[in-house]
C-alpha cells in the first residue's frame, strides 16, 4: 500500500492554493465583456405587485436590461424533486415556483426583477430607481394560524397553506395508537426544532454566459451538485436542450445543503446574458443570503413515547407541522418526510412508530435541506423525549437507552418506519463515549463547578442516522423524482497519470485529497500522480453531487467500480504483451505479473502500451485506458454514535457555556482520519450553534429580525470548546465495497440533544426540578426564566 | 474617478477608484488580489482581512482612498519569498485548519496579526482574538490548534485528529 493510501490522514492537496489567495470561487471569476447584475427584493412578506415602473431606471447611465417576472412568465417551474401524497391520498399542492415573483410577492426577499449594468455600482443606482407598487397583503407566518386561515393564502389556490398531510407509515397508526391506549407510561413532549440560516460563508453567485455563435450556454455558479442544476434549468425552467447548457461549480465556499438547489437568479442571469449578449454576473450579499438561501429545519412538533415501568420502549409517535416557507425547493417535501419520518425508530427496537408531518407554506423564505436535513430533527425529537422519559421514570440516561439499542445480533434490523439498517453497534460507541469523555469522573467535575458557583450538567445523545443517499429504486417508489447514483470517469493516461473525473462536487469535503487515496490503493502508485475533476458538466460523467454524506459512499464506489476495470483491462493487456493467460495474470503494488514467475510489466507499462499499441490484442480489445461506472447503492448507510456534552450554566445569568464535549463515531471504514475528524468537529459546532445561538426569526409581518450577522448568532471560536472525537468502533458497511458510511452530517445530526439534555440536567441538579425541556436555541434570557419557575 | 497610489505585497501600485470604492474591492477588481474574499460587507466576517500599515483591518469597511499612500499586505503576500508556505500557512495545512477554504485568508491574516503581538498565546486568548474570523466548516478546533502550533507551542496534547 503506498503511504498515502486508505487510512493515511494525509495533509490536504487544495490546501495549497486555498492559503495562498489562489482558490478560484464564482465571484473570482470575470469574463470579458461581463455585465453586473442586481435583482430586485420584496421589502413586504406578502403582496400583490400591480406595476414595475422601470422607464426611469431604463435611463441611467451604463444600464443594459431590466428583465421582471413578466419576462419569465412562459417559462417553466422550479420543481419540487420528490412528490410527497397526503393519507388520504391526494396529491401533494405543487405551486409553480418561477424564476421571478410574478402577479404576487411571497416573502420578504423574494426577487421580482433583474438590472444589468456596465458596472456593479450602476446596476444598483438603477435598482433604486425603479418604482414598484405593491398592495401589501396580511403576511402568513406562523404554521398553526395558516393552517386555521382558509382565507388567507400563500398560493391563491391552496386553502389552508398545507402541501401535503403526510402519515407514516399510514397502516400502523391503528396499532400505534392501541399500544398508546394501554401503556403503563406515556411520555409527551412538545418542542421546536429552530429555523436555521445555513450561512455558507461564501455568498451565492452566478455568471450567465450565453455565446450566439453556437447558441450555447454556460453558467458558473456556486452549486453542491452541477448536473443536477444543469437538469433542472434545461429541462424544467428555461426549456433548453441539455446538451447546450454547461454548468460549472468552481471553489465552492461551503454549502451545508444550502447551494444543493437550483435558483432562480441562475436563470436569470443565463436569459439576460442572451438578452444583452454578453455575460451577466451576480454576487449575493450577506443580506440576500439571509433573505433568499433556503433556510433550514422549522418544525414544531408533538412527541409521545409509551414505555412499560422499566422504561421499554413500548410505541412512539409525533404530529410535526413542518414550515416550508413560500415556494417548495428542490428537496423541501422529501427532508421532514423521508429523511426524518424513516430514522424516527433510531437506535432503538421501538416495535410501533408512527409519524405524521403537516407541510405548511408561509410567507417566509423556502425552507430545504440543511447539513442533516430532517434526521437532526428526528434525532432531536427522539433524544429528548428518551431524556425525559428516563427523568419520570427515575431511570439513568444511560441506562435507558441500552435498555432499548438494538442489538449487534439483530442486523441486518427492519425498523416499523421503512429501513433495513444493515450492520452497527450502539454499546460499542456508548461504551466507547463513557471511556474517552471520562463519564465517571463528571460528579468530580460537578463539585468543582459547583465550588465556583456553577451548576454543571451533562446530556447523553445516541443517534443513527440514514446517508449515503440513495438506493434509486426505493426512493423512486417513495416519490423521487431522480436517481441518486453517482459516477466516475478514471482516465489513465499514456505517461501512467491519472485524471479521475467525479459526479461527486467537493466545496470543503476534501475530495482532491481523498479520493486519490482510494486509487492509489487500489493501483499501488503515488496518490500525487492523481488528480480529481469535478464541478464542470462538460468534463465529468453525470453524477448527482454532494450531499446527504453520499460522496464517499457513493461517488467513491463508482470511482472503486471504474477503477476495477481498469484493472480488469490492464491484465488483458498485460497477457498479451506477457504472453500468458489472462487468468494467470494477478496485479500488485502496482504491478502485472505471471503468476508464479518474475515476468512483469508495470502499470505505466500497460498504460502505454495502451496509448501506444503497437504490441497489443488490438483484434480483440479497444486500445485507450479509461473507464467509468455508474454505482447506485443497495441500501442507505447507517453512521451511528454516542455523544456527551458538559454544561455549565451561570445560575445568575443563565449563560451556558460548553466544558466538554465528547463524540464517539461509528462511521465504518475511514480512509482519512484526520479529514474525518474535521468533518465532525465542522459538524458538532453546527449543532452547538443550533442549540445555544442560532435562530431565523421573523416578526409578524413576516420582516426577517436576523438578517445580518450583527443579529443572526453565528458560533465563533470562543463560544466553542476542543472537541474530543473518536472513531475507532466500526463496523463497515456490509454493501459498499469500500465499506464506509458519511460522515458529513453527523455532528450536526448528534449535537443538539446532548447540549439540550446537558442544559436541562444542570438545571435540576441545581435544585430546578421543574424544568423538562427548554427551546433551542437556549439563551440566557430563556435559562434564567426557567430558572425562575 | 481618482488615481490613487499604494505598496500591497511590497510592490508600488496606482489605480482609478470612485470615492466609494472600497479597499475589498481595489484589491480584488482593481489590482486582480482575489485571495481578499467578501463574506458579509458589515465588519463580521473577516474573509476579508488585511493588514493596513501593519494593523488587522476588514477592507470591506476601509475607503481606497483612505488607503491611498499606505502599506497594505494580503493574502497573496504571506508566502515565503521562494514561495513555499510560511510558518502560519503551513500550521494550517498540517493542522487541517480550513476545509471550504473560503475563510482562510482572513485567518491567516488574523493569525499574523495575532502572533505579532502575542507570540505564544493561549487557547483562550486565540479564540477570543479570532472572534471576528467566522469559519462555518471546521467547528474552530483546528483552526486554534493551527494558530497554536504556528506560535511554536506543542499542540500534541489536544486531540490528534
Amino acid at each position: 500500500m503506498p503511504k498515502d493510501g486508505i487510512g493515511a490522514s494525509t495533509v490536504r492537496r487544495e490546501d495549497i492554493r486555498f492559503l495562498t489567495g489562489k482558490g478560484r470561487y464564482t465571484a473570482d471569476i470575470n469574463l470579458r465583456g461581463q455585465a453586473y447584475a442586481v435583482f430586485l427584493r420584496s421589502d413586504v412578506a406578502h403582496g400583490r405587485i400591480n406595476d414595475i415602473d422601470t422607464k426611469a431606471a431604463m435611463a441611467m447611465p451604463g444600464v443594459l436590461a431590466i428583465m421582471t417576472g413578466a419576462d419569465f412568465a412562459a417559462m417553466g417551474g422550479n420543481p419540487a424533486g420528490w412528490h410527497i401524497p397526503s393519507r388520504d391520498g391526494s396529491a401533494m399542492k405543487e405551486p409553480k415556483r418561477p424564476v421571478l415573483a410574478h402577479g404576487k410577492v411571497r416573502h420578504v426577499g423574494d426577487a421580482y426583477a433583474i438590472v444589468v449594468a456596465e458596472t456593479l455600482e450602476q446596476a444598483r443606482d438603477a435598482a433604486e430607481a425603479v418604482v414598484t407598487d405593491i398592495t401589501e397583503l396580511p403576511a402568513i407566518v406562523d404554521m398553526a394560524q395558516a393552517i386555521a386561515n382558509s382565507d388567507n393564502r400563500v398560493h391563491d389556490e391552496i386553502a389552508n397553506n398545507v402541501c401535503f398531510d403526510w402519515g407514516w407509515i399510514e397502516d400502523n397508526r391503528a396499532a400505534v395508537d392501541a399500544a398508546f391506549a394501554s401503556a403503563p407510561h406515556v411520555t409527551t413532549l412538545e418542542l421546536t426544532n429552530n429555523r436555521l440560516a445555513p450561512n455558507a460563508m461564501e455568498t451565492r453567485a452566478s455568471i450567465g454566459d450565453y455565446d450566439s455563435g453556437t447558441e450555447d450556454y454556460k453558467l458558473y455558479t456556486t452549486s453542491q451538485n452541477p448536473h443536477l442544476s444543469r437538469l433542472l434549468i434545461a429541462a424544467f425552467v428555461m426549456g433548453i436542450p441539455e446538451n447546450k447548457l454547461t454548468v460549472v461549480a468552481p471553489d465552492v465556499g461551503g454549502g451545508f445543503g444550502s447551494k444543493i438547489y437550483h435558483y432562480g437568479e441562475e436563470a436569470a442571469v443565463l436569459a439576460a446574458s442572451k438578452a444583452i449578449d454578453r455575460p451577466v454576473k451576480w454576487v449575493a450579499d450577506r443580506s440576500e443570503a439571509f433573505l433568499s438561501d433556503a433556510h433550514g429545519r422549522d418544525h414544531v412538533t408533538k412527541i409521545q413515547l409509551a414505555t412499560d415501568k422499566q422504561g421499554n420502549f413500548l410505541a412512539l409517535r409525533t404530529e410535526t407541522m413542518a414550515n416550508v416557507g413560500a415556494y417548495l425547493s428542490n428537496f423541501s417535501t422529501a427532508t421532514p418526510t423521508f429523511l426524518h419520518g424513516t430514522l424516527m425508530a433510531g437506535p432503538y427496537k421501538t416495535p410501533l412508530v408512527y409519524v405524521n408531518v403537516k407541510a405548511v407554506f408561509t410567507n417566509t423564505a423556502p425552507v430545504d435541506a440543511y447539513r442533516g436535513a430532517g434526521r437532526p430533527e428526528a434525532t432531536y425529537s427522539i433524544e429528548r423525549v428518551v431524556d425525559k422519559a428516563a427523568h419520570e421514570l427515575g431511570i439513568d440516561p444511560l441506562e435507558i437507552r441500552r435498555r432499548n439499542f438494538i442489538q449487534p445480533d439483530q442486523y441486518p434490523y427492519t425498523t416499523p418506519v421503512g429501513l433495513v439498517y444493515d450492520t452497527g453497534n450502539y454499546n460499542a460507541t456508548l461504551d466507547k463515549l463513557i471511556d474517552i469523555g471520562d463519564l465517571a469522573g463528571f460528579e468530580k467535575r460537578a463539585a468543582a463547578s459547583k465550588a465556583k458557583g456553577k451548576l454543571r450538567g451533562l446530556g447523553l445523545s445516541t443517534w443513527i442516522e440514514a446517508c449515503g443517499i440513495a438506493p434509486s429504486n426505493l426512493v423512486g417508489v417513495l416519490g423521487a423524482r431522480v436517481g441518486l447514483y453517482d459516477a466516475a470517469t478514471v482516465r489513465v493516461n499514456a505517461t501512467g497519470n491519472i485524471s479521475v473525473m467525479t459526479g461527486a462536487h467537493s466545496h470543503g469535503q476534501g475530495h482532491e485529497t481523498v479520493f486519490p487515496q482510494v486509487v492509489a490503493d487500489m493501483l499501488g502508485i503515488p496518490a500525487s500522480s492523481i488528480d480529481i475533476v469535478h464541478g464542470d458538466t462538460s468534463k465529468i460523467p453525470f453524477g448527482m453531487g454532494s450531499y446527504g454524506s453520499r460522496s464517499l459512499a457513493v461517488c467513491g464506489t463508482a470511482i472503486v467500480k471504474a477503477t476495477e476495470k481498469i484493472i480488469a483491462k490492464g491484465k488483458k493487456i498485460a497477457a498479451h504483451m506477457l504472453e500468458a493467460a489472462e487468468s494467470d495474470i494477478t496485479f500488485a503494488d502496482g504491478k502485472f505479473s505471471v503468476a508464479g514467475t518474475d515476468k512483469a510489466k508495470t502499470f505505466g507499462e500497460i498504460a502505454f502500451s495502451a496509448y501506444v499499441p503497437h504490441n497489443y490484442p488490438l483484434e480483440t480489445l479497444e486500445p485507450g485506458l479509461e473507464e467509468t461506472a455508474f454505482y447506485d447503492p443497495a441500501n442507505f448507510t447507517y453512521p451511528a454514535g454516542a455523544y456527551a456534552c458538559e454544561v455549565e450554566v451561570d445560575p445568575e445569568t443563565g449563560q451556558v457555556t460548553i466544558e466538554k464535549f465528547t463524540c464517539a463515531d461509528d462511521f465504518g471504514n475511514v480512509i482519512n482520519p484526520m479529514i474525518v475528524a474535521g468533518q465532525v468537529h465542522g459538524g458538532v459546532a453546527q449543532g452547538i450553534g443550533q442549540a445555544l445561538l442560532e435562530n431565523v426569526a421573523y416578526d409578524d409581518n413576516g420582516q426577517l429580525l436576523s438578517g445580518s450577522f450583527m443579529d443572526y448568532a453565528m458560533p465563533r471560536a470562543d463560544d466553542l470548546p476542543f472537541y474530543t472525537v473518536d472513531h475507532s468502533c466500526n463496523t463497515p458497511c456490509t454493501h459498499n465495497p469500500l465499506g464506509v458510511k458519511g460522515c458529513g452530517e453527523a455532528g450536526a445530526i448528534g449535537t443538539p440533544p446532548a447540549v439540550v439534555n446537558a442544559v436541562v440536567n444542570a438545571l435540576q441538579r441545581g435544585g430546578h426540578k421543574h424544568v423538562t425541556h427548554l427551546e433551542m436555541p437556549v439563551s440566557p434570557s430563556r435559562v434564567w426564566a426557567a430558572m425562575q419557575g | 474617478m481618482t488615481t490613487i497610489s499604494m505598496t500591497v505585497n511590497g510592490k508600488a501600485v496606482s489605480g482609478e477608484v470612485e470615492g466609494r470604492t472600497l479597499l475589498s474591492s481595489f484589491l480584488r477588481e482593481g489590482l486582480g488580489l482575489r485571495g481578499t474574499h467578501i463574506g458579509c460587507e458589515t465588519t463580521q466576517c473577516g474573509a476579508c482581512a488585511v493588514h493596513l500599515d501593519g494593523q488587522l483591518v476588514k477592507s470591506c469597511s476601509v475607503l481606497a482612498m483612505d488607503a491611498a499612500g499606505a502599506s497594505v499586505t494580503s493574502i497573496e503576500g504571506m508566502a515565503n519569498g521562494d514561495g513555499s508556505l510560511s510558518v502560519i500557512q503551513a500550521a494550517f495545512q498540517e493542522h487541517h485548519g480550513l476545509q471550504c477554504g473560503f475563510c482562510t485568508p482572513g485567518m491567516v491574516m488574523a493569525t499574523a496579526a495575532l502572533l505579532k503581538v502575542n507570540a505564544k498565546p493561549t487557547e483562550t486568548e486565540v479564540r477570543h482574538y479570532l472572534e471576528g474570523n467566522m469559519c462555518r466548516c471546521t467547528g474552530y478546533h483546528n483552526i486554534v490548534k493551527a494558530v497554536m502550533a504556528a506560535s511554536g507551542q506543542d499542540v500534541s496534547a489536544i486531540a490528534a485528529e
